[in-house]
């Protein structure tokens, strides 16, 4: 017998091998035609094989990790189930903000695995291809481990039930929902950029970290499993984004002006979107770790601005507008919050006034601004709550054409007035809540005056009827019991009881 | 503040020798930590060693390993048998 | 303070999400796989047109001339939603993974016959690309399938095809003793050599079809409804005969592999093929113009591992799936 003369070979190496040499250059069919989406948008590539990968997992790997960390979540949610876990969460308002993650995020996440396997199938270079597949894979795993989490919830409170259909339907939820059609429609090296950098790089840090650690400080031991359970995934995404990034500056300088144009683009948007879950830390946590505005501080200025400091080595720039999306990390959690209120009977969750102690954390988090504009608004309304005289907004609002929220946004450094833009396209007159949100428009009419409306629908008469009770109908809510306010609602009285119930038992 | 960077870990039971090595290899790291998590910042460049981690725990250490408790990170990533580095301008 | 919880009144409101009590026909307790899947992908008021194809929108049933009245009918016989399937290949890969290791530390695989492990070299490493090419073929249904069901058991697919190529990369590197000389060897074969041609054709042109249930019959029912029992079973029997026990041991992965996701393969065209006479007709075109092209590309391969006997295992290879794809209802 021969000795063995094993050749050791290290990780990267072996991942080369066993990954890099599987595609070749087709002879049978034309290359353009087996991959005809990656050239169209105008990113140069010369060399794929100069693509570095981040982690190299191969598929076994992947398995593993993944099969582990799904057994840990799966232990964790059942037992979650078993000890009627939603008996221990802070307070039952809590549970509107996991309502907006289901019906808002969810779908999302769904909608990323599908478009991560355009990417996996379409994109040239084998080393993105195979990055593509796992997140695929990943964000596929989000989605059902989110339902799965969620769907304790769902046995016991309101508002859970009619996720996906609401998320095709609801005027709130066209704005995430948008922002991803918008992503899936463009070409593939803009949604690397748009979700892979602009998203999961730069600004996902603000929904899963302080958000979910919030959930933990709120007693809601399975969405911070499946939060940081997800977030471990997302550091695979991370650097897939910042990889897709630095290749394309790196293979071509004609490239920098298109990617700056998508990160202006997707930072803008993602700004926008994420302000709903700047509502949902700073408003709907009971028990806050962090106000939006700390969050941005870190995860935005602090660790975007060494990012762009490193990147700028390739030309690019901190994007466009991020001094008026800091800005308004003074106040978009305060105008969203007000929005819903105002809208609360056409809104698949519940709304309420903070309570003092509550407004007195938000003054002491936000002093530039929230006695001065915010608090006093707030307060009145509660006035006229106990009054008997709540405040309804029965007017449909104007949407932006482009985040499609309601033009409810403030001017930069005037709090006072709200934002206003429009442009003029083939003879139609369309409006914007911002500057940020009229030039992207601007750059790309044919598509963003598609935009399926949710209020010009209801107009029109597609969404059920003229009357609000049928447009809920239409939209599978329950009129008193998935909408209004969290006083008064089937939650809360449940809720109520549970706790005198507990009392009692406690003595 | 220029050129930080960062891992977030979460803070339990199987974390917890991985962020010890990280603050022992790293002196100029700083934790902070958070409900369930801790994000440690340091400037310029982080080391996750094998053979630290390996040490704590009494067995092999996989850097690949670091899939399993990480939650975010901020830098550039570099992977091989013996270590993880975050840094920039890599 | 501590609670007992039975004395208190915990009665959940409902059972499941009021979408998947429809499909079940009443609001009862789901499976996690119901709730994972059910109606998870949009399907109305989707908001710009692609600009990478605006013929359609982003999930759009006109994608494949396939017409179905529920995409749901494509439920997964294996029930897999991302945490059972994850679990399960981790299983099956550890196992695979002990029988690696017992293998090199013993070189099992380098002290194989030098005229047979060139065989090897010949007709089983080349096949990493074959599944390169499954893998985006599975990929391409994920992408542009319509329906939560089907799309996610092809994204698993997707994975479970990467797997197995990087099987076959790693038994390469076993048999040259560590390095990738012979996955070099191995890919000139399937670039160059005559007997590699007509199936590199073949998955060359699925990679260019614009229909994606034609992709998915074309790759998951015809081509590895052929290449895998001739390879792993006919090949690997004739391995056997030439003190290649070891490689089979190897290859376990794809044997039950291929036996779990026929399971699937067989209730998607089942499903399709009863939906309608028009649906059957449609894939019984494809399945004879797959088939055909298929039996003549293996020809050559056969012909090399197994010489004279070649032409009646592709015979019976091919008479084995013409009895399955009947019985699945589709027209011969």
């Amino acid at each position: 017998m021969t000795p063995p003369r094993k050749k050791k070979m290290n990780l990267k190496q072996r991942y080369a091998l066993m990954t890099r040499g599987l595609d070749w250059e087709t002879s049978y069919q034309k290359m353009d035609d087996v991959f005809p989406y990656d050239t169209f948008e105008g990113i140069k590539i010369t060399d794929w094989s100069k693509w570095e990968d981040p982690f190299r997992l191969t598929m076994d790997a992947y398995w593993k990790y993944q099969g582990e960390k799904e057994r840990k979540l799966y232990a964790v949610l059942d037992s979650f189930a078993q000890n009627n876990g939603q008996l221990g969460i802070s307070d039952a308002r809590y549970v509107n903000a996991i309502k907006l993650f289901l019906t808002g995020v969810t779908p999302l996440e769904y909608q990323a695995h599908r478009h991560f396997s355009h990417l996996g199938r379409h994109i040239r270079g084998v080393g993105p291809r195979v990055a593509a597949q796992m997140q695929s894979l990943d964000e596929l795993r989000h989605a059902q481990t989110q339902i799965h989490t969620i769907s304790h919830y769902n046995k016991y409170f309101d508002g859970f039930a009619e996720f996906p259909h609401m998320h095709d339907r609801v005027w709130y939820l066209s704005v995430p929902k948008s922002f991803f059609d918008d992503a899936c429609s463009a070409g593939p090296f803009e949604f690397f950029t748009a979700i892979s950098f602009a998203f999961e790089y730069v600004l996902t840090n603000l929904l899963f970290v302080p958000f979910m650690s919030g959930a933990a400080y709120n007693g809601d031991l399975a969405t911070v499993t499946f939060g940081f359970s997800a977030q471990s995934d997302e550091a695979r995404h991370m650097t897939l984004g910042i990889e897709v990034i630095k290749f394309m500056l790196e293979q071509h300088p004609d490239n920098l002006p298109i990617v700056q144009k998508w990160v202006d683009k997707w930072f803008w948007r993602g700004h926008k979107v994420l302000g709903l879950v700047a509502m949902m830390m700073d408003y709907m946590l009971p028990k806050r770790i962090m106000s939006w505005k700390e969050a941005w501080e870190i995860y935005f200025t602090e660790a975007g601005g060494a990012l762009f400091e490193d990147l700028s080595r390739y030309g690019l720039r901190v994007p466009k507008y991020a001094d008026i999306a800091t800005d308004e990390a003074e106040h978009i959690s305060h105008q969203n919050w007000a929005i819903f209120y105002q809208y609360t009977q056409a809104a698949g969750f519940h709304t309420w006034i903070p309570g003092d102690d509550e407004l007195d954390w938000l003054s002491e988090k936000y002093p530039n601004t929230f006695d001065k504009y915010y608090r006093p608004r707030f307060e009145m309304w509660r006035e006229m709550e106990a009054k008997g005289e709540r405040f309804y907004n029965n007017a449909l609002p104007q949407l932006c054409q482009t985040c499609q929220i309601p033009m409810g946004y403030t001017e930069p450094g005037d709090p006072t007035k709200i934002g206003f833009r429009s442009s003029v396209y083939k003879d139609e007159r369309y409006h914007f809540c911002s500057d940020g949100c009229k030039d992207i428009f601007d750059d790309e009419p044919e598509k963003f005056s598609q935009a399926w409306l949710p209020v010009h629908q209801i107009f029109q008469g597609n969404c059920g009827g003229a009357d609000l009770s049928d447009v809920l109908k239409w939209y599978h809510m329950d009129q008193g019991i998935d909408n209004m306010d969290y006083n008064g609602s089937p939650d809360q009285k449940q809720w109520d009881a549970w706790q005198a119930a507990r009392k009692k038992v406690a003595g | 503040m220029a050129g930080m960077v960062s891992i977030t870990l979460q803070n339990n039971d199987e974390a917890r020798p991985v962020i010890e090595s990280i603050l022992h290899d790293n002196p100029n790291a700083n934790a902070n930590y958070m409900p369930g998590a801790v994000k440690i910042d340091c400037p310029e460049r982080l080391v996750v060693k094998a053979e630290s981690v390996s040490e704590r725990i009494g067995r092999d250490w996989d850097p690949q390993e670091i899939h399993l408790t990480i939650v975010s990170m901020g830098g550039s990533l570099d992977e091989d048998d013996e270590e993880l580095v975050l840094s920039w301008g890599a | 303070m501590s609670i007992d919880i039975k004395t208190m009144n915990v009665e959940p409101k409902r059972q499941t999400f009021a979408h998947v009590a429809r499909r079940l026909g009443s609001d009862a307790t789901a499976s996690r796989y119901e709730e994972g899947v059910y109606d998870l992908q949009a399907t109305t008021h989707f908001h710009y047109r692609p600009i990478w194809g605006p013929e359609y929108w982003t999930f759009d049933e006109g994608r494949t001339a396939i017409k179905m009245k529920d995409w749901y009918v494509f439920k997964d016989p294996r029930q897999f939603y991302y945490g059972t399937y994850t679990v399960t290949r981790a299983n099956m890969h550890q196992t695979t993974d002990r029988n690696f290791a017992f293998e090199e530390k013993r070189n099992m695989l380098a002290n194989i016959d030098e005229a047979w492990r060139e065989m090897i070299v010949n007709y089983l490493i080349p096949l990493r690309h074959y599944e390169w090419g499954a893998n985006m073929n599975a990929c391409a249904v994920s992408d542009a399938g319509y329906g939560a069901a089907l799309t996610s058991a092809m994204i698993f697919t997707t994975g479970d095809r990467l797997g197995i190529a990087q099987i076959l990369s790693r038994i390469g590197i076993a048999l040259s003793e560590g390095d990738g000389e012979l996955l070099d060897q191995a890919k000139q074969a399937w670039m160059e050599a005559d007997a590699w041609q007509g199936v590199r054709k073949a998955i060359e042109d699925s990679l260019v079809v614009e229909d994606w249930f034609e992709i998915l019959l074309a790759q998951f029912l015809v081509m590895d409804g052929m290449v895998y029992p001739l390879v792993y079973n006919h090949f690997d029997t004739e391995g056997q005969k030439q003190g290649a026990a070891a490689l089979s041991i190897l290859c376990e992965f794809m044997v039950d592999w291929s036996a779990e996701h026929n399971r699937w393969v067989d209730a998607v065209v089942k499903n399709a093929v009863k939906e309608s006479d028009e649906n059957r007709a449609l894939l019984s075109d494809w399945y004879g113009k797959w088939r055909n092209i298929m039996s003549e590309a293996l020809q050559p391969q056969a012909a090399m591992v197994l010489g004279d006997g070649g032409e009646a295992a592709l015979n019976e290879v091919c008479e084995q799936l013409d009895a399955r794809a009947s019985k699945l209802g589709l027209t011969l």
